[in-house]
């Protein structure tokens, strides 16, 4: 038999790979900030323009372009660029002359609570579903899965949501309307409660204050449902494609050979292995989902990453368009990671 | 004492072009021996194995006039009857332990998993049980091997896991599908003969399918040859050589003799009536 590694070997090799992976870590967010870099230094907005407007005088010009380091050269400014960027300073922005950190650490906690929920929502029901369509293909169930799905796939989301806030708000009162927070809670929550994440839900709850979580959960319910059932009919859709093929592996032949009960069968035996494509299906939906979903956000009037990005675009805003480019991009990237490493904990044959 | 008596089973799939016959009315009944199962691919060898453990799933159709084990109707069983009879009473080992063990756990989980969910042991004593287990297919290094990953045994490792798995609940019959055609010439004849010894000493019933009709006369006390579904000739290990049927004559004939005289080997003579699949 080849020799199998000993544990210790075993933990060696995952550390090495940890290692390996924060080294290509480093260089994807250096190849990530000079790709921003050199957006910033194409784009036809010229920085020091929108500064100082149409009328400043040459002198004027020149002072702000030093003042900018746009005298410098190139890579110099890159260098200062990478400095700024992993010391946390994104640039200021023109619209608001305030620090672009500031501003998205302020609105990326609300994009983060709705992905977050919505990819809850979207893997506690999508892969229930999946697994449910493929132990029976071609059954009612499937069909009525299938059909689900479908409907999340080709919708567009703006008339989902739109669709959703007239039903359950507009006619029914089920749920709250826009926006995270009704204005006398919104209130409670800036002057009276200590902010520890941003996120209101959690904020809320660790301060005690339950007639605000109350009001959070009726706001986000309806818009974190609608990114849910997005990310169910992809998450339900590729759930059940795996378990079809892990269901026909000669391996669940065996489990039901020595007699185990189909639920075994079924969720230990063949949802291990489906669960190490799953889980990078999953983190992907999450990641797209953390980019901040433009449409939805504008829709429920969320002060999101996506609204943020969208608003500063409009306003010509690149240093916070970038700023907002980097931390997507860093999220990506940290989130394809945790997936990378999370397979590996799955599936012993990648550890090797 | 008869352990497993078939009577005219039959397998049907539904496919896009129509329902096919995999097995076709084959009957035969099993004591405490050991019964060979001879065929070339699709013959419906497997099936016929797979069929008596009623692992084929819908949309395939398994018929009988009657398929009965010590006693205990296969075709009426419920659901729950039969996962009692898998594993405890029947074992079935497959072709290919690179596909047939589960890739994400770890041989001792696979081993012991049967003794402690249906035999409510402890994993103290179900590891026991698997270490002894392995050491009787001749594993020298139980406990490295129970912390494996089927991905880190060689297949000739693997089928031995494999077996010893199927082995720990100590069942009446043991059906061993291709259980070497997978493995390296050289560790054939190694897992032959400790699967050979473990059925022999626990006087199991053993049903052995296989494509190497010498290879079954000289494991098997009696031979069936199918051929697109039935059995053209049931006969005695002992008395192969004076095979009578076309198909088997051909089977025993296709294969090259070392120190035998080099004339071109014939090829299957499908000419007689018997080779359109018609009742034999």
């Amino acid at each position: 038999m080849t020799g199998s590694p000993v544990s210790g070997n075993r933990a060696f090799v995952l550390a090495g790979r940890i290692g390996l992976g924060l080294g290509s870590l480093a260089i994807t967010i250096l190849g990530l900030l000079l790709i921003t870099f050199l957006i910033s230094r194409v784009v036809p907005i010229d920085p020091v323009l929108s500064i100082v407007g149409e009328r400043a005088t040459e002198a004027q010009i020149a002072a702000v372009r030093a003042k900018l380091g746009l005298d410098l050269p190139m890579w110099q400014q890159f260098l200062i660029y990478v400095r700024d960027a992993l010391t946390g300073d994104l640039g200021t922005s023109i619209r608001t002359g305030e620090p672009v950190a500031a501003e998205i650490a302020r609105y990326f906690p609300a994009t983060l609570e709705l992905a977050t929920l919505g990819t809850i929502f979207g893997t506690l029901v999508g892969v229930p579903a999946g697994v449910l369509a493929a132990t029976r293909p071609g059954s009612l169930a499937d069909q009525v899965v299938r059909v689900i799905g479908l409907m999340g796939y080709s919708m567009p989301v703006f008339w989902l949501g739109l669709i959703g806030l007239l039903v359950f708000y507009g006619q029914l009162d089920w749920v709250s309307g826009p926006g995270r927070l009704d204005p006398t809670y919104d209130m409670m929550m800036q002057f009276t409660l200590t902010p520890y994440t941003g996120m209101i839900l959690i904020d809320s709850a660790l301060n005690g204050a339950w007639d605000v979580f109350g009001n959070a959960v009726s706001h986000i319910i309806l818009p974190a449902g609608l990114l849910g059932y997005v990310s169910m009919a992809y998450i339900s859709r590729m759930t059940r494609s795996f378990m079809m093929n892990e269901l026909g592996q000669e391996y669940i032949t065996t489990a039901r050979v020595k007699g185990m009960p189909e639920w075994r069968v079924v969720w230990v035996h063949a949802m291990k292995n489906a669960l190490v494509p799953l889980i990078t299906v999953i983190t992907l939906s999450y990641a797209y989902l953390l980019e901040g979903s433009v449409l939805t956000e504008t829709i429920f009037a969320w002060p999101g990453l996506g609204s943020y990005i969208t608003d500063a675009l409009f306003a010509a805003d690149m240093p916070a368009v970038l700023g907002g480019t980097v931390v997507v991009g860093a999220v990506f990237i940290t989130l394809n990671m945790a997936s990378d490493l999370l397979y590996r904990l799955v599936d012993p044959r990648a550890r090797a | 004492m008869t352990l497993l008596d078939v009577r005219n089973l039959r397998v049907t799939f539904q496919t896009e072009t129509g329902p096919v016959q995999a097995v076709r009315g084959v009957s035969f009944s099993l004591g405490r021996e050991r019964l060979g199962i001879v065929g070339e691919s699709g013959s419906g060898k497997t099936i016929t194995g797979r069929a008596v453990l009623r692992l084929i799933r819908p949309p395939g159709r398994v018929e009988a006039d009657a398929m009965v084990f010590d006693g205990q109707d296969l075709l009426h069983a419920t659901d729950r009857e039969m996962r009692a009879l898998r594993g405890k009473r029947i074992g079935m080992v497959m072709q290919d332990p690179k596909y047939s063990l589960n890739p994400v756990m770890t041989v001792g989980r696979q081993l012991t998993e049967g003794l402690r969910l249906r035999d409510g042991l402890g994993r103290a004593d179900a590891g026991a049980k698997a270490r002894a287990a392995l050491e009787a297919v001749q594993i020298r290094d139980p406990d490295r091997v129970m912390d494996a990953y089927p991905h880190e045994l060689s297949g000739g490792m693997g089928q031995r896991v494999m077996i010893a798995m199927m082995l720990i609940p100590e069942p009446d019959l043991l059906i061993a599908d291709e259980p070497t055609s997978a493995l390296d010439v050289t560790v054939q004849a190694e897992v032959l003969s400790i699967l050979d010894a473990l059925v022999r000493d626990r006087g199991m019933g053993l049903i052995f399918i296989s494509h190497d009709l010498r290879l079954v006369a000289r494991f098997c006390d009696r031979v069936l040859v199918m051929y697109k579904g039935r059995i053209v000739e049931e006969i005695a290990a002992r008395d192969l050589m004076a095979a009578r049927h076309p198909y088997t004559q051909g089977l025993l004939n296709c294969l090259p003799r070392i120190g035998g005289p080099r004339t071109p080997l014939p090829g299957l003579d499908r000419s007689g009536a018997w080779a359109s699949g018609g009742a034999p």
